[in-house]
């Protein structure tokens, strides 16, 4: 995915340049399964499911300054509902997958509803807090979720079975989210959203309802983790505690920190890096995590602004020179 | 800035992103040695279990010369750190990219579940000593995943509840960690235990890492029961046991635990505190049988330590997968005769020094001793057989058919019958 400028007119809000360089990139994605292996078709399918993920996470803390810690528990109840659908309901894939999303959405908004009174880190441990409830929701309610063992079953439809197949459906759900998250970010409303970032007693002096706006913004993201929560559960034909835990949330942010912070499409960066590092180093050392831990300390030390964050930087002083 | 060299940089940049992956890519691999995917947790809560699970694997390989059927045997470790989702993601990267005839491993049974339900769909032969999920040789049968060397959780709490009838005790309350392993070795007891004319008591479930047990200890001294029953894993086990003993319990009330409660990975840290406890298992550390001491001798000459219920389960996993693959020579381009062949093969000389078969189920029948945890001369504490089970099967006296009708154990079915 490359970056979209900040254009207007044309077509769908992009330059035609923009245009152009957006189906390369798209191009470029889907040719993948033609060079990869399997396996490599399948990690590209999580760093674009996991990069949806970040960009859900981005719309609040990169564009409204709330850093949320709950989205991981967003994501996962999506997982869980079209696990439960289709293997416990015996629904349809597709009602599954709707089902998943709606109940993001609405768990978002109950989030939204609790968490927008607050900010910085008060935010922060409100959300974590309600995650940890998710958490331990699905960890204890035995009967409904498996418990500890979590739910299996096979709610990925036939045609999508192979790995190219399914990731072509990732990826055009996920062109189609991001362009809408863009889209979204950038309208009069994802602009009061930056506003509240920059000043919320100034908005609030011009007459917004800071609040309202704040909680449909997060009920909007909670809406796009759904999405990705709903797609993973199709990836993994499985769920766990593991999948709506607190280290899914941070997973989630890192992604994003890495990438860029109010980049938005740096999460499918952010994604790429933390997939491909944790595969590459784990087959090499069992300490793998370390090397993660480091990797992401160098990162905070020397690209704070993200990678494509740096990446901009970079070359706006390379231009202005 | 110019709009279209950042585009243009952006893109190749990506793009490179991409194309990174490509140095991942693998030939495909020889047909000459075979591959065995082994997967263990060696990051994350059960690490220290992993590290055994590794352990047990290269010790038996060792001994083997690193060969299987006059193959030589190439052996790729995967972490699963702890985490089901890390352990799916690893298994596909064994199977898809480093196209491994096989996996064998896992801790945790969410982690085997997940796995378990991956290789449903590729084929690929996946073997169990560890995980003890019963369902996966019960109700949920997959063909190819087949629990060598290991145990279905209720498998030996059945004869322990035989066994605790048989002292003569009425009363029995229990306390485990609340999670599905500890549902299923409760129910096992409970259903046998009831339906002989005893009473449970009472049932207490807690969390995993409970640091503190005086809210169930104080209230379990009060139950005037013949005798408790505690499932724990870890580090739970051994707070537990200390905080028995601590209570003035020890001695007391007769403590019966699960297997995995006095498992060497556990009481070797203890001293006294764990003397007497009673637990039911198919592998004994202390038992006399002459392979069974030597065993224990080489792998204490080797490691250090006595060895434990992973080291001695991935150990004996192996040996037996290896021996079906000597009866087919090694052959593995038919995956349905190399599973067919490990169901009908038998395990013999493994640790256990008796001769070993799976039920039709993929299940191993075992004869299970009944232990009691005493001090050996150099003052280690280790698990010695009082008494034996001989051919129990996961099923203990049930039939299967009828026993499969009823609901898997939880927390809200133990099977226990109402006097």
């Amino acid at each position: 995915m490359t970056q979209r400028p900040m254009q207007t007119k044309s077509f769908a809000g992009m330059s035609g340049r923009a245009v152009i360089a957006a189906l390369a990139a798209v191009a470029a994605a889907a040719a993948l399964p033609l060079v990869l292996t399997n396996y490599q078709v399948g990690l590209a399918t999580e760093i674009l499911i996991f990069g949806l993920l970040a960009m859900s996470i981005d719309i609040l803390a990169g564009f409204a300054g709330r850093t949320s810690l709950g989205h991981g528990a967003i994501f996962g109840v999506a997982s869980y509902v079209v696990i439960y659908a289709g293997a416990q309901a015996g629904l349809p894939p597709a009602a599954g997958l709707a089902l998943g999303v709606v109940a993001a959405t609405l768990l978002a908004a109950i989030f939204g509803w609790l968490a927008v009174r607050t900010s910085g880190v008060y935010f922060l441990l409100l959300t974590l807090a309600l995650g940890m409830i998710v958490w331990g929701i699905c960890l204890r309610w035995t009967e409904v979720t498996g418990g500890e063992n979590g739910l299996r079953g096979d709610v990925r439809p036939a045609f999508l079975v192979t790995h190219s197949a399914f990731y072509w459906a990732v990826l055009a759900a996920a062109v189609a989210a991001s362009f809408a998250m863009w889209r979204f970010v950038r309208s009069p409303f994802g602009l009061t959203l930056r506003g509240i970032r920059d000043s919320e007693s100034r908005m609030r002096s011009l007459g917004y309802n800071v609040s309202l706006h704040l909680f449909i913004g997060f009920t909007v993201s909670g809406f796009f983790a759904g999405i990705a929560g709903a797609l993973y559960a199709m990836f993994n034909d499985f769920v766990s505690p593991s999948t709506v835990a607190l280290a899914q949330s941070v997973e989630g942010v890192l992604m994003m920190i890495a990438g860029g912070v109010g980049t938005l499409f740096g999460g499918f960066v952010g994604a790429a890096v933390i997939i491909a590092l944790e595969n590459v180093v784990s087959a090499h050392t069992e300490r793998w995590q370390m090397v993660l831990g480091a990797t992401f300390i160098l990162i905070m030390i020397f690209a704070p602004e993200g990678i494509i964050g740096k990446l901009r930087a970079m070359l706006a002083r390379h231009t202005s020179r | 800035m110019d709009r279209r060299q950042f585009l243009k940089t952006s893109t190749v940049a990506f793009t490179a992103g991409g194309l990174g992956l490509a140095p991942w890519r693998r030939a495909a691999a020889q047909a000459s040695p075979i591959k065995i995917g082994l997967l263990a947790p060696l990051t994350g809560v059960v690490a220290s279990g992993g590290k055994e699970m590794v352990e047990g694997v290269q010790f038996w390989l060792d001994q083997a010369k690193n060969e299987i059927a006059g193959r030589k045997v190439e052996l790729v470790i995967e972490d699963d750190a702890s985490n089901p989702d890390t352990a799916l993601q690893k298994a596909r990267r064994l199977v898809e990219q480093g196209n491994c005839d096989m996996l064998i491993g896992n801790l945790l049974a969410n982690t085997g579940l997940a796995v378990a339900n991956y290789v449903k769909g590729t084929g690929t032969p996946y073997f169990i000593p560890i995980i003890a999920a019963d369902d996966l040789t019960q109700r949920q049968r997959i063909r190819n995943v087949i629990r060598v060397a290991g145990y279905s959780a209720s498998e030996f709490t059945h004869p322990l509840g035989d066994w605790a009838l048989k002292q003569g005790y009425r009363k029995i309350a229990t306390v485990s960690q609340d999670y599905t392993f500890g549902h299923e070795q409760c129910g096992g007891l409970a259903q046998v235990f009831s339906e002989g004319g005893g009473e449970i008591v009472q049932q207490f479930w807690h969390p995993l890492n409970t640091a503190d047990f005086s809210p169930y200890l104080g209230q379990l001294a009060d139950l005037k029961v013949d005798a408790i029953f505690a499932m724990e894993t870890g580090a739970d086990s051994t707070r537990f046991i200390q905080q028995y003993a601590g209570f003035g319990l020890k001695g007391k009330i007769p403590l019966l635990m699960a297997m995995n409660g006095t498992d060497q990975s556990v009481i070797r840290t203890l001293g006294e505190d764990c003397e007497g406890i009673i637990s039911p298992a198919h592998f004994a550390e202390g038992s006399d049988n002459p392979v069974t001491r030597q065993f224990v001798r080489d792998y204490e000459a080797k490691y250090g330590k006595i060895p434990s219920l992973y080291g001695f389960s991935m150990y004996s996993g192996i040996m037996w997968v290896a021996a079906a693959l000597d009866k087919i020579g090694g052959r593995l381009d038919d995956r349905n005769v190399f599973i067919d062949t490990v169901l009908k093969t038998e395990l013999t000389g493994s640790p256990l020094g008796k001769t070993v078969t799976l039920d039709a189920y993929g299940n191993p029948i075992y004869d299970v001793y009944i232990r009691k945890v005493v001090k050996r001369g150099d003052g280690k504490y280790w698990n010695v057989p009082i008494t034996s089970y001989p051919n129990v099967s996961q099923f203990w006296t049930y039939d299967p058919a009828t026993y499969m009708k009823q609901p898997p154990y939880s927390r809200s079915f133990q099977g226990i019958k109402k006097a």
